[in-house]
């Protein structure tokens, strides 16, 4: 009796250290400057949307979400493809030459990204690949093929061996064998790489600060670190800008959440 | 890299199982036949273009620039002019005898981690346990908790500005609300607990993810041991201690291998929060190499602070897989 109300006493109080900052966030957005000076916590008295006009508009957020959903719409994609081809290759090949590869891809995740960034720096800058979108992408391939090639082969090499021998035998291209059969019998692992990626690009700073001084060129969180610098404590409109960067993430997790549950899980190693 | 050695004359072109392995022979249906039977082990040479883009862009993007970290470290560059002067292991002996920020970031990390590898492996063992029954409360709770994870860091940091913002935040206020004004503190300004106040957000950033590796293997627990252990009617604590407890060491060995990288990798939270401010209070390895490098544009010595990072990323693994393994030896 006494054990069950602790439980639930602590969930709850667990429920509002989560939801009490969230939702501030929300009704914030449509407060103005001086109201949430006046009354912290108070709901808005007078809701308006001008905070969301003086984002999108005046400050052209716009921009940068179209940017975030060019950069993340493709870089995506093209991940789980380079991935999975080599996933595919590493789980078919025996013997230790694919090891190796596996264990150079592997050694990838290890390296923190503040290791290899400063001759990243200079090698984008010598390509004249900063403050560009195509550079975002390009990059957001790279650091992410290890984890993706790490969780596509793990899943790959439960694939009965025979499958692939029988495909062989019988005259199927390599080729045919990964997009008819492979790659359809790995779908609960590519959707779970795909979300994590999708998270992952999405929200991705590091590179974006680094590449990118165009403010017509940045993605969302820069353009949202840019703005702190703009307006440091004018919480309702950093807000704003917090709200429009998460929308299409919240409604991706409320649509797609085990994938999401099974997806962040698989690369939580990635942060 | 080993991709180097795919033999692009066969690729695609020819029948499949004639390009197995790259020969003459292997066109003899009795070699086709032998392989079947021997359950063919040599897989199309042709396999090897699948690594190629992969590969090819790994090594030009990330392989290379890596080991280039290890050669700017030795060098005093700055990043912009066209010739750098190799200065040994000056960096090196710096780094090591005369630079106290150095020596913060790395107390601060150490500091950081320890935090939230406690806490947040405490408090998502808690959560799991709490919502372990697939009830409709439970797997609505579960989704709320794992719902930070899906944020951005920026978006976190703006929130937890707020939150612990001294003049009007919601902890301050709060605290103010229920009496207790008297612990109304600056946060984030303070210079000796802000590294803890920010683990603090790290670990309701990120506990809710970890929690969910818990549950799967706290359900993995097969029921009839608490059965049996109902039956000899220990108690509950017993029954944490000498079933749940050693049966999930797999998941709290996970659960802190994850955490701790995570840990390591908080850049964005502490950029985006502080800078790694006040005074270098917050600052931690990766956001010290970053204002070292972009801020200061002192691109060696940056490289030098980076090639030390890896060494106590490496030594920390490995020190970490060590307890794991005695502890998973133990209970």
């Amino acid at each position: 009796m006494g054990f069950d109300l602790a439980r639930k006493g602590f969930l709850a109080i667990y429920a509002a250290i989560i939801l009490l900052p969230l939702s501030i966030v929300v009704y914030t957005s449509f407060k103005t400057s001086q109201e949430l000076f006046a009354d912290p916590f108070g709901l808005p008295r007078d809701p308006s949307l001008a905070n969301y006009s003086e984002v999108l508009v005046g400050q052209d957020l716009a921009t940068n979400v179209l940017n975030s959903v060019v950069v993340t719409g493709i870089s995506v994609p093209l991940t789980v493809l380079l991935a999975s081809m080599a996933a595919f290759a590493i789980a078919r090949i025996p013997g230790w030459p694919s090891a190796f590869v596996f264990g150079a891809f592997l050694i990838g995740m290890a390296v923190p990204a503040q290791v290899n960034m400063i001759p990243q720096y200079v090698l984008f800058r010598e390509l004249g690949l900063t403050n560009s979108l195509t550079g975002l992408v390009l990059i957001n391939i790279v650091v992410t093929l290890p984890i993706g090639i790490f969780i596509l082969t793990g899943f790959m090499k439960t694939l009965p061996k025979e499958l692939f021998e029988a495909a062989s035998v019988d005259g199927v291209p390599p080729w045919r064998t990964y997009a008819n059969i492979v790659m359809p019998l790995s779908l609960p692992s590519v959707s779970a790489l795909s979300i994590f990626l999708l998270v992952i690009h999405w929200n991705e700073l590091l590179y974006p600060l680094l590449f990118i001084t165009d403010p017509a060129k940045a993605t969302l969180p820069k353009a949202l670190l840019d703005f702190k610098g703009e307006y440091l404590t004018n919480y309702p409109l950093l807000f704003t800008g917090v709200l429009i960067a998460s929308v299409p993430m919240v409604v991706a997790y409320v649509l797609l959440q085990r994938f999401f549950v099974a997806g962040m899980t698989a690369g939580a190693v990635k942060g | 890299m080993a991709s180097s050695g795919a033999p692009a004359t066969t690729g695609g072109k020819e029948p499949p199982v004639v390009a197995v392995a790259a020969g003459v022979q292997s066109q003899l249906p009795a070699a086709v036949k032998r392989r079947r039977r021997r359950g063919a082990t040599r897989a199309p040479a042709s396999l090897w273009l699948f690594l190629l883009p992969a590969a090819s862009l790994y090594v030009a993007f990330f392989v290379i620039p890596t080991l280039q970290a290890f050669q700017y470290s030795v060098t005093s560059w700055d990043g912009l002019s066209s010739d750098f002067e190799y200065v040994g292991l000056d960096n090196f002996t710096n780094l090591a005898t005369n630079d106290s920020i150095f020596r913060t970031a790395v107390v601060n990390n150490l500091e950081f981690m320890v935090t939230v590898v406690v806490l947040q492996t405490l408090l998502s063992l808690l959560l799991a346990l709490a919502l372990l029954k697939n009830t409709r409360t439970s797997v609505l709770l579960r989704a709320v908790f794992f719902f930070p994870t899906i944020l951005s860091s920026v978006s976190v940091a703006f929130i937890f500005s707020f939150v612990y913002d001294p003049t009007f935040g919601l902890a301050n206020t709060a605290l103010q609300r229920i009496g207790l004004g008297s612990l109304a503190q600056p946060w984030l300004g303070d210079q000796n607990l802000a590294i803890y106040y920010i683990g603090l957000i790290q670990v309701w950033f990120h506990a809710g993810q970890m929690m969910v590796i818990y549950i799967a293997g706290l359900q993995a627990i097969p029921a009839e041991l608490y059965e049996s252990a109902d039956v000899d009617g220990v108690s509950r604590w017993q029954r944490f201690r000498y079933i749940t407890w050693p049966m999930s060491s797999t998941a709290t060995a996970i659960v802190v291998a994850y955490t701790t990288i995570q840990s390591f990798k908080a850049f964005d939270l502490i950029f985006a929060l502080t800078g790694g401010g006040p005074n270098n209070a917050t600052e931690i390895l990766s956001t010290l190499i970053y204002n070292t490098a972009f801020q200061n544009f002192q691109f060696g010595y940056a490289a030098a602070q980076s090639v030390i990072f890896i060494f106590v990323i490496g030594l920390i693994t490995w020190a970490q897989r060590r307890a794991i393994s005695r502890f998973q030896g133990e209970v």
